[in-house]
């Protein structure tokens, strides 16, 4: 079972950046919608749900359809809805664009549909006659949720292991709030574990309490849905004093519990990333006055989306270009860090050190790989950190599996939702399975 | 400036837009703020016995999220005190002498006609429009369209009136019939001065999925109505058309039936209409909507240089024409526009499954590229106008004539002369 998450949480004060619809402003949505075909949105979407026909169901008032039609190209629809980056997937390929037309809001589209269906109680999908197969999964994230979910609907039986105490993965403990709130995240899991079937051990890590060879023995397959590690490290002088924290160990505290951030005046988040973004959003929305992001490149260098800077830019955030840290200072804590000018390839410039105040700092250069808590199986190779598989999941070695960050290095919860998946149809299949 | 000056059947206004017999101009106070925001004329709602009404009485079809592109009631004519509507048409008239008021009538016996036309004579009425359309309600008492579809009784009741009026006297048709034409013509041997059509179809304009009830419900109960609105505006332009066209038929038409805007108007007037009357329109979006339809008609003539009315009423009636007489060797193939083609593919899918299978998405066509604007395979487009139809952006497909070297030859001339006929496209 999952632990039940604290109701008190910091993440709690924040409110939706994107609006829900309510049932008036859906339909005059779904209405503009062209319902092209072949359509450049599913093909956009990495579960390729089908776009047009969902919105064209909750313009007729078929919204359990609707629902349906979304849920059986990608079971995290949902979350999805709330957390992809709509920009630059489905809604960035709308035709509409090409028009000079603002683009149908597939996002909001998707997340009344699937609101409704959460809310009215609507399940589409029942667990297959059992094969007699049994299939472990590593990690309660996206990944393996989607795998386990077909999994099921092919009747094989499941077990998921999770190191947490809750479920849902960087579901539960790392989507910006103002995004999806852990709560909703961890509904969602026990939603898609509603299927039935599926036996859930938290608290149980893998390689730790459970060895991979017992796990082999165990089970007929085994998918891989571990995610990614701890915040990656500057490794600068400092970096231990209390009040520097790595990104994603910091979110997930105010995910999950409460932040104590009342000494707070200034605060640096070190990165470019999508992460580094959330962080800053995060901190200026818990109060924090003055909130800074220093990267190592210039402005339009950010891997992270721009529409998420602008948004980040809109509630007056900072940005420090052309800066990395060099060490952090301070007495009992941290209170001043100092920075190093880079130039144009992001190197440093000698003399060019000066300083920042802050009392509170987030790490958010990424984070470290899992893949080699694999390397004692023979045939399953590393790369760069990620396991390596053919498109459908398979690794080198035979019945092992794997899906999402571990496998991509780190891509969105539609990444590891279709990866999911298709390692789950991949499983079937190599446990004798049919096509389904 | 354009003359938009109009006479319909001898009855003047200013502008060829009237409100119809309707419920904008149930009364004098309505009728007066339709003529101060700039309506021409107004027919005024249909004068009789008074009559009791239901809740409710009006039901609407809407399409992909557009409200109300049909419409239909089930209202009966006025319900108010003859002599306060004869009261308000005087007020009227006294007001805005220039303004058309048209009064419309429907009893039953010819002493009724004889009375009710004398008092509205009185009141000042420009003209008289003789209801025999209503489909429902009237029509069960013998009324309404029972009278539009017996040209027998049509023309003894038209003729009562022009008899016992000194102004001119329109005839309401009712769509209700399968040819329009005997029915115009028993209004013209009536004496009529001219025809109004048309009024509503019958209908029923929508059930009630969960009541199990038609609309618009009254109770647990709902009856037939009166469809109109956008919707039936092809149903009035043939209608309108059908008349306009007959050589038999030579008095003016008073348009009606979806007309929202002057483009409609224009429509209405280049197959025959004198004036057009406006209802559903003006119900859903008010009497405001018609300084649009002023200025869109003005800027419509001094584009084509017409200086009055005259010059563009009737104008497409000779091209309308049988299928017959139609050029067989006219042929158009459709043209993408791959500047302007937003990549939807809607003529691909409308083409495969609605036509003839011959615009395909350019990834499966040979030499396949990465653009999403389709291949129209002309050896197998027959022009048939779909993908131009489904298409989003305008003028992004066009049909454009092809030379293919055959001599125009219509089917009549086939049959009678032999005229060669270009090879069949697409008839595989």
């Amino acid at each position: 079972m999952s632990k039940p998450i604290p109701t008190d949480r910091s993440e709690s004060v924040f409110e939706d950046y994107k609006h829900e619809y309510d049932a008036k402003q859906a339909l005059i949505e779904a209405n503009r919608c062209l319902y092209c075909s072949d359509a450049p949105c599913t093909q956009a979407c990495p579960t390729h749900i089908d776009v047009p026909e969902f919105i064209r169901k909750i313009a007729t008032g078929n919204l359990k359809g609707s629902a349906r039609t979304i849920f059986e190209a990608n079971i995290l629809g949902m979350s999805c809805a709330r957390v992809c980056p709509v920009e630059v997937l489905c809604v960035g390929d709308c035709v509409y664009n090409q028009m000079g037309v603002p683009p149908i809001q597939i996002g909001k589209l998707q997340r009344h549909a699937t609101d409704r269906a959460y809310e009215q109680g609507w399940r589409f999908f029942e667990a297959g006659a059992p094969t007699g197969k049994s299939v472990g999964l590593i990690g309660a994230g996206p990944a393996s949720l989607a795998a386990a979910h077909e999994l099921r609907r092919l009747g094989h039986a499941c077990t998921v292991y999770e190191k947490r105490p809750v479920i849902g993965g960087l579901n539960t403990t790392g989507i910006a709030p103002y995004k999806m709130r852990a709560d909703r995240s961890v509904q969602e899991a026990q939603w898609v574990l509603g299927i039935g079937g599926v036996q859930l051990e938290t608290g149980v890590e893998v390689g730790k309490d459970l060895t991979l060879a017992e796990l082999e023995k165990k089970h007929d397959a085994v998918f891989v849905g571990v995610g990614l590690g701890p915040d990656t490290r500057l490794g600068v002088p400092g970096e231990d004093l209390p009040g520097v924290h790595g990104a994603v160990e910091l979110i997930e505290r105010l995910k999950l519990g409460k932040l104590e951030l009342s000494g707070v005046k200034s605060a640096l988040v070190v990165g470019g990333g999508n992460t580094a973004i959330d962080g800053v959003r995060e901190l200026a929305g818990l109060g924090v006055p003055s909130v800074t992001l220093a990267y190592r490149g210039a402005e339009a260098q950010m891997p992270g989306y721009r529409h998420e800077w602008l948004a980040a830019r809109e509630v007056g955030v900072a940005g420090a270009f052309h800066a990395v840290p060099i060490g952090f200072e301070g007495n009992a804590r941290v209170e001043r860090v100092r920075l190093v000018r880079t130039d144009a390839q992001k190197k440093p410039i000698a003399g060019s050190e000066f300083t920042l105040d802050a009392q509170l700092v987030l790490i958010a250069i990424g984070q470290s790989t899992l893949g080699q808590m694999l390397s004692g199986l023979s045939g399953i190779g590393v790369q760069n950190g990620s396991v390596v598989t053919d498109a459908a999941g398979a690794t080198g070695r035979k019945g092992w599996f794997a899906g999402g960050d571990c496998r991509n290095g780190g891509k969105e919860v539609v990444n590891a939702a279709a990866e999911g998946k298709a390692a789950a149809q991949a499983i079937h299949r190599h446990l004798g399975g049919k096509d389904a | 400036m354009p003359d938009l000056s109009t006479n319909c059947g001898g009855i003047r206004s200013p502008n060829p837009f009237w409100l119809a017999s309707a419920p904008p101009a149930n009364s004098g106070a309505q009728v007066q703020r339709a003529f101060d925001a700039g309506w021409g004329g107004a027919v005024w709602k249909t004068l009789g016995v008074p009559i009791q009404n239901v809740s409710s009485r009006f039901g609407a079809i809407n399409y992909s999220g557009t409200r109300a592109i049909g419409f239909n009631n089930i209202e009966l004519i006025t319900d108010r005190p003859l002599e306060v509507n004869f009261k308000e048409i005087y007020e009227t008239k006294k007001k805005f002498p220039k303004h058309a008021v048209v009064v419309s009538l429907m009893v039953e016996t010819e002493e009724e006609w004889k009375a009710i036309i004398k008092r509205s004579i009185d009141a000042g009425a420009d003209g008289l429009e003789l209801n025999f359309g209503c489909p429902h309600g009237m029509c069960e008492r013998g009324m309404g369209s029972a009278v539009g579809q017996e040209p027998k009784v049509n023309e003894r009741i038209t003729s009562w009136a022009v008899e016992y009026s000194t102004v001119p006297v329109l005839v309401k048709l009712t769509p209700n019939v399968s040819d329009i034409l005997p029915h115009g013509l028993a209004a013209q041997r009536g004496g009529a001065h001219g025809v109004s059509l048309i009024n509503t179809i019958k209908s029923i304009i929508a059930v009630d999925i969960d009541r199990f009830v038609p609309e618009p419900r009254v109770g647990s109960l709902s009856t037939n109505g009166g469809y109109c609105g956008a919707a039936v505006k092809p149903i009035a332009l043939h209608m309108l058309a059908r008349l306009a066209r007959s050589d038999d038929f030579s008095i003016p038409i008073s348009g009606i039936g979806g007309i929202t805007n002057w483009r409609d108007a224009v429509e209405f007037m280049l197959l025959g209409a004198s004036s057009v009357q406006v209802c559903t329109e003006v119900m859903l979006k008010g009497y405001r909507i018609v300084e649009d339809m002023i200025e869109g008609l003005d800027e419509y003539m001094q584009s084509h240089g017409f200086q009055t009315l005259d010059q563009l009423i009737g104008k497409a009636v000779p091209a309308y024409s049988e299928w017959g007489d139609l050029d067989l060797n006219y042929e158009t193939i459709a043209k993408i526009d791959e500047k302007k083609c937003i990549g939807c593919q809607l003529c691909v899918v409308a083409c495969h499954d609605g036509a003839h299978q011959c615009i395909h998405p350019a990834k499966e066509s040979p030499g396949a590229t990465a653009t999403r604007v389709p291949i129209v395979d002309e050896s197998e487009c027959v022009g048939c106008n779909l993908c131009k139809i489904v298409c989003p952006v305008p003028d992004c497909i066009s049909l454009v004539p092809v030379d293919n070297g055959f001599a125009p030859a219509s089917w009549n001339q086939h049959l009678t002369g032999g005229a060669t006929l270009r090879p069949k496209k697409g008839a595989h």
